[in-house]
């Protein structure tokens, strides 16, 4: 599984362009900024206050001033800059955090979200979820394809929306997905599986692209 | 002359039981704690928060660093002095779901985004904001914080809510350093709602971990105007861990 995970976070650390500004969500999206390659630099922003974050802290270079949206204490680049929640979320809501990488409970083949709320279970909220996926250009999910063998990626949610139409593309250990105005492309499908596989753990109807390459380890 | 400085406990001395309050810090990082732990000697009950969470309860976890106490909003949940609490995320301190279960405290989530602006409206004259947050979601269809349904407005085709300001009796705030005349700011991450809740209720309460002269440093640090700072409480030290 953690091997899985990797190769999820390694395919997405290629979204990323030069100069760009991004957010990444806590868990598996956290770890895209490992696979980024040395020789372009991503912003990531920490919405809970500032652009520029890097590594976790450790003992020798803990700053309690210092946390992430997860509460925990980490670390940042030179090229920092700290802003109140008001900032914050204007960057997002502006559109200028490019793109933004999180987990998924489901996502629709419209590319609506659900990622905050299972009804009935433990009050958690939404914390910035709502803000960053209607505000940044580009939605991209991190997830397993399925949770433990039951599709994920549906026809419709199920659950109570995180936003709606917001998901632009879906990276699991099968393939690389792009959700288009006539639903789910499957533009790169890992060898480790068939078309009819992916098809199989997905219960919406996917398309293939004519172009479409195998996703790559490296 | 004026004079603002006192300690925590008269700072806090108008906060009656039923008040509604707004507390800077998230996940308690940026906490006033000193002003928590007045409210907490005081008993005041019945509460209203409005803060980004819950803070930490005693012993959990901050990442790695386990607190020994609690800290920011959990002191007030410890002591079952909230009634209503109006925050973006609740999973964290386990206080929070154990009071919704015993039924002894409710909540009202709001994006975090929207939080800020509700706040920053109240301190800033708005008569509410548009955001695209929330459409189609139940932010859409539920209740605000004060019962009301939420208006949708659309503009040039597109969906907005409109979210009303949100205003509290006492606005409680940590920065990391201010003057006497509460001229202040707030290092690095400690920031978060600390800048937008000064003058978004009727008394500003600042506990800064450092306070100094006025004219001591270069009025060009300062985020906030002091103007709008009622009372500024001694005693706040830097977090250990």
């Amino acid at each position: 599984m953690a091997d899985l995970k990797v190769r999820i976070a390694k395919r997405c650390a290629k979204e990323f362009k030069d100069g760009e500004f991004a957010n990444l969500g806590i868990g598996l999206p956290t770890m895209v900024a490992d696979y980024i390659p040395e020789d372009i630099m991503v912003t990531f922003h920490s919405e809970n206050g500032f652009a520029g974050i890097d590594a976790m802290a450790d003992e020798s270079n803990l700053d309690v001033d210092i946390i992430n949206s997860g509460g925990s204490y980490v670390t940042t680049v030179d090229r920092v800059k700290y802003f109140d929640t008001a900032e914050s979320f204007g960057l997002v809501r502006g559109g200028h955090v490019r793109a933004t990488v999180l987990g998924a409970m489901e996502v629709a083949e419209n590319g609506d979200l659900a990622n905050w709320i299972v009804p009935g279970k433990k009050v958690a909220g939404m914390g910035g979820a709502m803000d960053l996926c209607t505000g940044c250009p580009e939605v991209i999910i991190v997830m397993l394809h399925t949770n433990k063998g039951k599709p994920k990626i549906l026809k419709k949610c199920s659950l109570p929306l995180t936003a709606e139409k917001c998901v632009s593309k879906i990276i699991t250990e099968m393939g690389v997905m792009e959700v288009r105005e006539d639903g789910i492309w499957v533009v790169e499908l890992h060898p480790d599986y068939t078309k009819e596989d992916i098809q199989a753990a997905t219960e919406c109807e996917l398309h293939f692209d004519p172009n479409m390459k195998a996703m790559e380890e490296e | 002359m004026i004079n603002k400085v006192m300690t925590a406990d008269e700072a806090v001395a108008g906060v009656k039981d039923g008040m509604t309050i707004m507390v800077g810090g998230f996940l308690a990082t940026g906490s006033p704690e000193v002003l928590m732990d007045a409210l907490v000697r005081k008993g005041v009950k019945h509460l209203t928060v409005i803060a980004n969470d819950g803070g930490l309860d005693a012993g959990q976890p901050a990442g790695e660093f386990g607190g020994k106490t609690a800290r920011g909003v959990g002191k007030l949940l410890e002591h079952h002095m909230v009634d209503h609490i109006i925050a973006s995320h609740l999973g964290v301190n386990p206080k929070l779901n154990e009071q919704f279960a015993e039924g002894t405290l409710r909540y009202t989530l709001v994006p975090q985004g929207t939080l800020a602006e509700k706040i920053r409206a109240a301190a800033y004259g708005l008569g509410g904001v548009l955001t695209p947050t929330g459409v189609g979601t139940p932010m859409e269809t539920e209740l605000d914080e004060l019962g009301r349904e939420k208006k949708v407005v659309e503009i040039n085709g597109k969906k907005y809510l409109l979210e009303m300001p949100l205003h509290a009796d006492y606005a409680l705030i940590r920065p990391s350093v201010a003057d006497k005349f509460g001229n202040y700011y707030c290092k690095k991450a400690t920031k978060n709602f600390n800048y937008v809740m000064a003058g978004a209720a009727d008394k500003t309460i600042i506990a800064p971990e450092k306070i100094v002269e006025i004219g001591e440093i270069d009025p060009d640090m300062f985020a906030v105007a002091g103007v709008l700072v009622d009372a500024i409480a001694e005693g706040e030290k830097p977090w250990q861990i």
